[in-house]
């Protein structure tokens, strides 16, 4: 008996503000592994987490759109880096979430890092791809640039716990949005696992905050939550997107139906970015048009 | 049956009651007999004091005692400004909103009063005309008190020509600290002169600067004494204002002055009170210590500017189910 030792266990918590807060409630639910063996304990959030987690990101929202693209690319790799670094971990907690063999699970692991390297090398390029300078007939020069949308509720998808994941959450926070994450209610692990990468990678307290706990519970008070500014209903079922939706009206939220998603590792696209973009547009004079209908 | 039982109980396990031999008249004759009464003073448990004002902010306040203490919270707000940047337009905004706190819900209680710089008490008059909102007003030479009694008089007069119902006045901590408590009462005595009978005085201690809680129970002795019809935590100027334990200290004092003279004087926590939560503590505290006659904005206020905000977003969130946001309040 002299070489056993007590196994210690990993309580995960939840990742709000960019501490690690167990649920106000103090309520946990069991996890369990694909054939039915328990895990871990998860926190199951209440309605005032979510509350506490939107006050975050709202106090977040600032500093993250303020800071330029080049920054937030930068940051974004790192949590590449940081995530090739654990990645052995992360292979382990997919497998046992998703019932995957290892070498699946690290073929899932491997694209959700690339996924983090793809947004990062998106963030100053999307304003040259949605922007621009428009023509117009007058004397004016006519400039649209894209704006992050502000505080973003994301439902991960349920059944890709990480890689599904990555991919909702790097594109909401890439463009200077703050996200509030409901995580796979059924895996919420590797998303919890997640806050740690996020807490080490420079990424200011406050962008991403990572909840777990009963989907329908903790997203009805976000979708009807007047400072959330848009929802991604990745993670919901018909009958719930439909409900989130309508309570996602009363102050014109934006909102990203779910979508079906055959694969997640095939390239996303630019949709995930500009769902939560606004476009700004102004005028700047040139001064009046001389005879040639140029003035410069 | 229950808050009675509570009261009682809180008695018991605060402080003996702390008043003096009936004839206060003495206590302030002279100098010394002035010193002996505000040393005499049982001293303060510091840590007893700050366990129970925890103790009491830890009361779970729901559903329609929330909607209750929201609506009294309110109405007991003095909305402040007090900036070197205040403008005749700001002060105008602020009466518009001491008023209507929520123009979108008319139900919600006016504010007590708005609380201004003597030289904006006619614009905030005006702004509030035609309401029961009162104008409170700082002076003598609000917030560090360093002037002579000359110049602090003038300031009041001038606050109340001017039409202030409520005078806001800070002691003279330096002669405070120094001991020289007859110059601080005196003082006081002719500020509440100044104030005629048309204003309330509001006396403030700055509690952040009077050091231990020992200094915050004898001046709020001294205060009473001298006449206050409010006394007050703090300016909302330096490091530390209100805190649930000064403002029960002082909740203890009002209660045993009243229990000793017949006398009711209000008390008025000052800065750094931000959320509805905390407000709801403080009313807590109230109804714990001073008791339901203090639950009225005669005699309990909060001096604050942002506060209000969230009390009126978590109006909207018991009106409406829904999280409430900044860009439903003004941006004051």
């Amino acid at each position: 008996m002299s070489d056993a030792r007590l196994s210690v266990f990993k309580t995960y918590k939840l990742y709000v503000g960019g501490k690690f807060p167990r649920s106000e409630s103090g309520r946990v639910y069991e996890v369990s592994d694909s054939k039915g063996k328990w895990l871990a304990n998860a926190p199951l959030s209440s309605r005032k987490d979510a509350r506490d987690a939107v006050v975050a990101a709202r106090k977040a929202f600032g500093g993250w759109s303020g800071a330029t693209a080049y920054n937030r690319g930068q940051i974004l790799y790192r949590i590449a880096e940081m995530l090739e670094g654990r990645r052995d971990q992360y292979v382990q907690e997919v497998a046992d979430a998703e019932g995957l063999s290892k070498s699946k699970a690290g073929v899932q692991v491997d694209a959700a890092i690339d996924r983090w390297v793809w947004y990062a090398g998106w963030t100053d390029k999307i304003a040259q791809v949605v922007g621009g300078g428009n023509p117009v007939a007058g004397p004016f020069f006519n400039l649209s640039s894209p704006e992050p949308t502000g505080v973003v509720a994301v439902l991960a998808p349920q059944e890709s716990s990480f890689l599904g994941l990555v991919s909702v959450v790097a594109p909401v926070i890439a463009t200077g949005n703050t996200a509030v994450v409901i995580a796979s209610e059924k895996s919420p692990l590797p998303a919890l696992s997640l806050g740690e990468v996020l807490a080490t990678s420079d990424l200011p307290g406050g962008v991403v905050n990572i909840l777990s706990g009963r989907t329908a519970e903790i997203a009805a008070p976000l979708a009807a939550h007047q400072d959330v500014n848009a929802i991604d209903l990745a993670g919901a079922d018909e009958a719930l997107a439909k409900e989130l939706e309508i309570a996602a009206a009363d102050n014109l939220k934006r909102v990203l139906r779910p979508q079906p998603v055959d694969e997640w590792s095939a390239t996303p696209g630019t949709e995930r970015m500009t769902a939560f973009l606004e476009t700004k547009t102004v005028w700047h004079p040139t001064g009046s048009l001389g005879a040639s209908g140029s003035s410069y | 049956m229950y808050s009675r039982y509570a009261r009682r109980y809180a008695r018991l396990v605060t402080m003996p009651t702390t008043a003096p031999a009936p004839g206060l008249a003495d206590v302030t004759a002279s100098d010394s007999t002035l010193r002996r009464f505000l040393h005499g003073l049982p001293g303060v448990d510091a840590v007893g004091l700050e366990a129970r004002a925890a103790s009491l902010g830890t009361r779970s306040i729901k559903t329609t005692a929330k909607a209750y203490a929201l609506d009294l919270a309110i109405s007991m707000v003095d909305l402040t400004t007090l900036e070197g940047a205040d403008t005749p337009g700001k002060v105008r905004a602020l009466g518009a909103k001491a008023v209507h706190p929520d123009p979108t819900d008319r139900a919600t209680p006016a504010t007590a009063a708005v609380c201004v710089y003597p030289d904006m008490v006619a614009v905030a008059k005006e702004a509030v005309a035609g309401s029961d909102v009162k104008v409170a007003s700082v002076a003598t030479a609000f917030p560090a008190g360093r002037a002579s009694l000359a110049v602090k008089l003038a300031d009041v007069r001038e606050a109340v020509a001017a039409g202030a119902d409520e005078v806001d006045m800070v002691i003279d901590r330096g002669a405070f600290l120094a001991g020289n408590y007859m110059k601080v009462y005196d003082e006081i005595v002719a500020v509440k002169e100044a104030c005629g009978t048309s204003a309330r005085l509001k006396v403030i201690f700055e509690t952040g600067e009077l050091s231990t809680y020992d200094n915050i129970r004898r001046a709020s002795w001294l205060g009473m004494l001298a006449g206050a019809d409010f006394i007050k935590t703090s300016t909302g100027k330096v490091a530390v204002n209100a805190t649930p334990a000064n403002t029960l200290l002082m909740l203890e004092a009002v209660r045993d002055f009243r229990a000793q003279t017949g006398v009711q004087v209000g008390v008025k926590p000052a800065g750094g009170i931000r959320t509805a939560k905390d407000a709801i503590k403080f009313l807590v505290l109230v109804n714990e210590t001073a008791g339901e006659d203090w639950l009225d904005n005669h005699w309990f206020r909060f001096g604050a500017s942002s506060l209000l905000n969230d009390l009126l977003m978590q109006r909207q969130k018991l009106a409406t189910g829904r999280y409430s946001g900044p860009d439903y309040v003004t941006v004051d």
